[in-house]
């Protein structure tokens, strides 16, 4: 599967970040494994070090498994003063985590974001690829309960 | 193609995406194929139209009509009242205490706007490149390719003086001229979309809402340049942008705008997309560039410069979204047009993204040299709530607080600068009253500490404890001496860090001592946070005239801290409170009060435990 992935892309270093995405965003736990590092390493030509140095620097970037959802909550000022806090506080609630920790039913991780760029509706979190904005608690279950009702 | 006889323009930023834009115009397209007048009606997409606070908003033209927070349930009676009987739908216009505004040029948040960089935005459709031609889109790529020369090109940016609108303000020109002069059959043209700092979105909206326009300024730039290979370096968080851009540059391609001999001259040009994986250092140029490379994202010291020395080691230029664009106007216009707008130094117009405490939120474009004063009451139409403006953060954790005292201070890039703030990527975060100015410099340090690379120490080291200083403050174990410290450290780091994230980091430290030193003397001296933000430099009391005993804090509180009776009334043990606040929320006749400054009894049992500590040292 590693393989695939590597071969759409040109074996030269500047597509390590393409590829480690892809791999990524693919797999089921959206996180890279060792496995997939070694074969990343092989195809590119590059010693593993690198790969992880690289994997590690970038925040958006898992060594763990990780949920189905990522939810991500803008932690930036503007969502600050918009009441993030009290949004994260609910998302632990609601899911039963930590920050950084999946779900025990597999279904969401919860993580922090710099800033997502959607200040103008701040607190504002993202859903895999789907932004949610001028959040408040209520709607914070709301959400969390439509996907978990997708399931 | 018929002929329409209304258009409909839906913002589809991602702001109103997230306020449900995209529900509303499937409904749209349900309701009026109900009503059998989908060849009546022309629905477009747009990007961003600003004001992301009232979205979802439209316009609809002939008339331009705007419409602000519309939802799945009013598209009916838009289309019945407004579309087939034709009287526009009041109660969605916005309004003030005196009048209804109809017509979105009447509104004011648009008033003392120029679009220059956001014309398109929330105009055409950004997925159509037709749209984007028929409003004079590639004219100047056009003009530049086929009747001028790189220098000649170079020459109008030069008397125009764009400034790099990503936060340094660097002129484009220098950038440019630098490369065009080297020899060098391999040049790069980046665009830095990056865009990391907390509060501004306008890079996102461009890139969004008008990717041609940013694609013309690249190409353009290339051609100045001498480069064949252009990058775009946008950020993951934003797949939106990345697709968008994705989508012109193959839309261009098709139509022979990208490619071999484009406008059939002998100018090749080739883009590829690259995106970040989250590191707020890679909007630093060198950082950027290492990024691209597969590297992580250090930054290097420069010289050398990217422009000697940049991807791969060959002359680059790295312009930002923003900047580009500015230049396919500039090209049709000509630098005088552009030279009329803005202050002596600082020509041309700049977006501001504006955030915070403020009641229109949202992306706006205005003149260089405007006041703070009209760009947050005028355009940002004031506060909102009952707070007072108190402060605004300018150009986000690099920037710095301006308070007052310098609302009538002239947006540019020399007259914040002086004062400690910076333009930056144009971020405006506007706080009120109560705000605590401690505790949002120690946010903002955090957001420095989290991000920085690591690579050079002062940054590394000297932000991390800058931060700790911070926190002791705000938990009320301030001691003589901080501010001084804090001013030491922020200068050292100011100056010995590697690039631009620990230069400027220490700004917004430095700016909230200069302006607001007598919050940080009160909650290093007095033990208070007036404005009750800093939980352990504020408390909570039950005023025992106004208690009913009702019991209901007690119940409600997690630490069962407060105890008491009907006859007795209750108070808080103010040792074991945690200061979570339910007692205040939950309490029927409002008998709870936030006071300012830590408890008498708080005060003695740290001075014990302080003691004690002494003792056993």
């Amino acid at each position: 599967m590693y393989k695939k992935i590597c071969s759409k892309y040109e074996p030269t270093k500047d597509n390590l970040i393409h590829i480690l995405h892809e791999i990524q965003d693919t797999h089921p736990q959206h996180y890279i494994s060792d496995e997939a590092v070694e074969e990343v390493s092989k195809y590119l030509n590059l010693p593993t070090n690198h790969i992880y140095g690289v994997l590690t620097f970038y925040s958006m970037y898992s060594t763990t498994p990780r949920g189905k959802n990522i939810i991500r909550l803008c932690e930036s000022p503007p969502c600050y003063i918009k009441g993030s806090e009290n949004i994260l506080r609910k998302l632990k609630v609601l899911l039963g985590v930590e920050t950084g920790e999946t779900s025990k039913d597999g279904l969401f991780t919860l993580e922090l974001s710099a800033c997502l760029g959607v200040c103008g509706n701040a607190p504002v979190m993202m859903i895999n690829e789907d932004v949610y904005g001028d959040l408040t608690e209520e709607k914070v279950e709301e959400i969390i309960e439509k996907y978990r009702r997708a399931q | 193609m018929s002929l329409k006889r209304i258009d409909l323009l839906i913002c589809c930023g991602s702001g109103c995406v997230s306020a449900g834009a995209l529900k509303i115009k499937e409904r749209f397209h349900e309701v009026l194929k109900e009503k059998g007048m989908e060849n009546e009606i022309n629905i477009i997409e747009t990007g961003c139209m600003g004001p992301c606070d009232y979205g979802p908003v439209m316009v609809i033209y002939p008339e331009g009509i705007f419409y602000k927070t519309v939802t799945p349930e009013d598209v009916s009676e838009i289309v019945e009242e407004h579309f087939i009987k034709g009287r526009p739908v009041a109660r969605l216009m916005l309004s003030d205490d005196e009048r209804t505004f109809s017509v979105q040029k009447e509104v004011p948040f648009y008033q003392k706007q120029i679009k220059v960089a956001l014309a398109n935005c929330g105009y055409i459709d950004p997925e159509s490149l037709d749209e984007y031609i028929a409003t004079g889109g590639y004219e100047a790529l056009g003009t530049a390719l086929t009747e001028m020369t790189p220098q000649d090109v170079i020459d109008v940016m030069k008397a125009a003086g764009l400034r790099g609108r990503g936060g340094g303000g660097f002129p484009a020109h220098i950038k440019w001229q630098m490369v065009h002069n080297i020899q060098d059959n391999e040049k790069y043209i980046i665009c830095n979309g990056d865009e990391g700092d907390p509060g501004a979105f306008m890079d996102r909206s461009l890139l969004e809402g008008d990717p041609h326009r940013i694609l013309e300024g690249m190409m353009i730039a290339a051609y100045a340049i001498g480069a064949s290979q252009g990058f775009f370096y946008i950020r993951a968080e934003y797949p939106l942008a990345i697709t968008r851009i994705r989508d012109a540059i193959e839309q261009a391609r098709g139509l022979g705008l990208m490619g071999k001999n484009i406008f059939g001259t002998d100018f090749n040009f080739e883009v590829e997309v690259r995106t970040g994986a989250g590191a707020f250092v890679c909007g630093e140029e060198m950082a950027l560039i290492h990024s691209i490379e597969g590297e992580r994202g250090n930054p290097t010291p420069k010289p050398p410069y990217p422009a000697t020395q940049g991807l791969w080691g060959k002359p680059t230029v790295v312009n930002n979204v923003e900047t580009l664009a500015n230049i396919p106007t500039i090209m049709v216009k000509g630098a005088e047009w552009f030279n009329t707008m803005g202050t002596q130094t600082s020509k041309g117009t700049k977006v501001f993204a504006i955030t915070g405490d403020i009641r229109n939120t949202g992306l706006v474009e205005v003149p260089m040299g405007i006041t703070l004063r009209e760009l947050i009451f005028d355009v940002g139409g004031g506060m909102v709530g009952e707070g007072k403006f108190k402060a605004v953060q300018l150009g986000g954790p690099s920037g710095g607080c301006l308070t007052v005292e310098h609302l009538d201070v002239p947006v540019d890039y020399e007259s914040l600068k002086e004062r400690g703030a910076m333009m930056g990527s144009g971020g405006l975060i506007v706080m009120n009253d109560e705000k605590c100015m401690v505790n949002v410099a120690k946010f903002f340090m955090e957001f420095c500490v989290e991000e920085s690379c690591g690579k050079c120490s002062p940054c590394r080291i000297g932000l991390k404890q800058m931060y700790e200083i911070l926190d002791r403050i705000t938990k009320g174990q301030g001691k003589e001496g901080d501010i001084e410290e804090l001013q030491r450290l922020g200068e050292s780091v100011k100056m010995l860090s590697l690039c631009g994230l620990g230069q400027t980091a220490p700004n917004p430290v430095l700016s909230t001592i200069r302006y607001f030193r007598d919050e940080y003397e009160s909650h290093i001296r007095d033990h208070s946070c007036s404005t009750k933000v800093c939980l352990d430099l504020m408390n909570f009391n039950i005023d025992k005239s106004r208690c009913i005993g009702c019991s209901l804090c007690a119940r409600k509180c997690p630490t069962n801290c407060i105890t008491g009776s009907r006859e007795e009334k209750y108070v808080i043990h103010q040792l074991e409170c945690i200061k979570c606040g339910n007692c205040y929320d939950v309490c029927p006749v409002n008998a709870i009060d936030k006071i300012p400054g830590m408890h008498p009894e708080m005060k003695e049992y740290r001075a014990k435990l302080q003691a004690q500590k002494d003792l056993d040292d």
